[in-house]
């Protein structure tokens, strides 16, 4: 597995690498679903911070498998999106829908332990 | 009209002839030098076109202007007046001068030198033309533009720095409250100014750590379709990095205007004024705000 | 700085490839950080189009001149299958609604010129550029 997934109590981390092929984060997806039911975990964070470019490719992944790990039971937050890869994503046309973010892994657990709907959403 | 005498119509290359005459002409202007000087600041004082210039000056402006001109047509080379273009346009913008002052000291020059020329040849109207028509019109025409030219892309060149400038200095993103951005923006948005604003507010969001961001559009002039799909796209892009954006100071019409034309704005929170946003912003970040006794402010004892 | 720079698109491994040397092109050019974000993503749209349809293909980075300014030209080509309707590939939500991915209507948003032709079973070429921003 080129990428490790950390564990903290209930949640899963996975720390993605900037030059990360299509098949590793393919197998990473997999390997979520499957550690999401071994462990129970309630959530699971998708750190990015270290992607300088998020193509269609990958955005539609990590949708992926915030859906995924959904329907196994638990939350997936995407965090670290840079400003400049923020910004790309807009122009290019993927806002991610129905997937929570946070700015940074402190933030996405936090969100996660609150209960409350990861960063960005209306809030309503 | 003038007759032309042969091989010296316009277009034609140089013959023995031409050059002969461009010989003869610059020798003239030379011999005219110090009159035709005279006249030039003469004219130009009284039009009052160098009137940010001490009479010391002047007189230097006046030979500059003719060695640039006489130069340009004895050579056929215009480094001279490229040269002049942009000692002009640097000068002229720093002490704020008209186009009118820039353009009317070289067309007195032209004009100047021009009737002199006139006056030479009026005993022979074919050579009147070859030599004005034909050749001096052209140089002094084109040493002008050139001028011109180089004087507005400078200008604007100039201006367009000083947009940048006030584009950088009119979109603060300010911190409220730990996690809560204000961002108030006044005056039009085009693309690069929505670009600007975005990538600022991005930036700002991972400096501050920011949750809620108060977008106030109050001060927005004209919010057309395209505006709002700036606005959306800012909104989108926060999101990314985890913050909420209210987006407050939508006017009435201009929400009436949108829904009108068919703007999708359900990926928008807003509301109507910047303190609704802050008391909503507050609830999202978890703020409360409680009112204790004010406190008197006791004048100062003067 | 070199002339062109031409990576060769046989698998998934080369868009990486593809966009790094297009942002380490782009960043000799003189563009901001944010806009070698947009030229890589552009990039890796384009050369994920490759191995998606054609299977394989090469991308092409050089630079050009227009007057003072400099800019990025990145040539995707391949000898895939084509691309039938250009004007519908080229519609914004018809890749999303149809899932295929076509990143093109994406990556021309991102550039600042955008042109594409392609003949059902000969292949494609799309051309790209972008202007380094003046400043003053």
């Amino acid at each position: 597995m080129e990428v490790p997934i950390l564990r903290q109590g209930n949640y899963l981390i996975a720390t993605i690498q900037a030059a990360l092929s299509d098949a590793a984060l393919l197998e990473l997806r997999d390997e979520l679903v499957k550690r999401v039911g071994t462990f129970r975990a309630r959530g699971v964070v998708l750190d990015v911070t270290l992607l300088d470019v998020m193509d269609s490719f990958t955005a539609r992944t990590l949708c992926g498998i915030a859906h995924m790990t959904k329907l196994r039971g638990a939350r997936a937050i995407i965090v670290g999106i840079q400003p400049e890869v923020a910004f790309a994503m807009t122009q290019l046309g993927m806002t991610l829908e129905g997937v929570e973010t946070a700015l940074d892994l402190d933030g996405g657990l936090a969100a996660l332990r609150q209960g409350t709907k990861g960063g960005g959403d209306r809030g309503r | 009209m003038t007759q032309k005498t042969e091989g010296q119509a316009l277009g034609q290359p140089k013959d023995k002839g031409t050059e002969s005459l461009v010989s003869e002409l610059v020798a003239y202007l030379r011999e005219q030098r110090e009159a035709l000087r005279r006249q030039w600041v003469e004219q130009t004082t009284a039009k009052g076109y160098l009137a940010d210039l001490t009479p010391e000056e002047i007189e230097a402006e006046s030979a500059i202007i003719y060695d640039t001109c006489v130069g340009c047509l004895e050579t056929g080379k215009y480094d001279a007046a490229q040269t002049y273009a942009a000692r002009m346009a640097k000068r002229g913008l720093l002490h704020g001068m008209t186009t009118e002052q820039i353009i009317g000291g070289l067309a007195t020059m032209r004009d100047i030198y021009g009737r002199s020329l006139f006056e030479h040849y009026h005993h022979d109207l074919a050579r009147l033309s070859a030599a004005a028509l034909d050749i001096y019109e052209p140089v002094a025409n084109k040493i002008l533009s050139i001028v011109a030219m180089t004087f507005i892309e400078e200008r604007e060149r100039v201006v367009r720095q000083q947009l940048e400038a006030m584009r950088e200095l009119s979109t603060p993103v300010l911190q409220l409250r730990a996690g809560l951005l204000i961002l108030p923006i006044i005056g039009l948005i085009d693309t690069q100014r929505a670009r600007q604003l975005t990538e600022g507010l991005l930036r700002a969001i991972r400096a501050n750590r920011a949750r809620v961001v108060v977008m106030d559009i109050t001060g927005v002039p004209a919010v057309d379709s395209k505006v709002a799909n700036h606005l959306l796209q800012t909104v989108q892009a926060a999101r990314l990095m985890g913050a909420a954006v209210i987006v407050t100071g939508l006017s009435a019409e201009v929400a009436q205007t949108l829904v009108t034309i068919g703007v999708d704005l359900s990926g928008l929170n807003t509301l109507s004024d910047l303190q609704s946003g802050i008391e909503e912003a507050d609830r999202l970040v978890g703020y409360r705000v409680i009112t204790t006794e004010a406190t008197t402010v006791r004048n100062a004892e003067t | 700085m070199a002339g062109e720079i031409r990576v060769s698109i046989d698998s998934e491994a080369d868009i990486v490839a593809a966009r790094q040397q297009g942002r380490a092109l782009a960043a000799e050019l003189g563009f901001s950080s944010g806009d070698l974000t947009l030229i890589a993503t552009a990039i890796s749209e384009v050369a994920r189009n490759i191995v998606a349809y054609a299977k394989r293909g090469e991308i092409v980075l050089s630079h050009a001149n227009q007057g003072s300014r400099r800019g990025i030209v990145v040539v995707a080509r391949d000898e895939g299958p084509g691309i039938p309707d250009i004007a519908q590939a080229m519609q914004d939500g018809y890749s999303t609604s149809h899932g295929l991915g076509l990143g093109l209507p994406g990556a021309k948003r991102l550039m600042d010129e955008f042109d594409i032709a392609s003949q059902v079973g000969q292949g494609t070429t799309i051309v790209m550029k972008k202007w380094a921003r003046r400043h003053g």
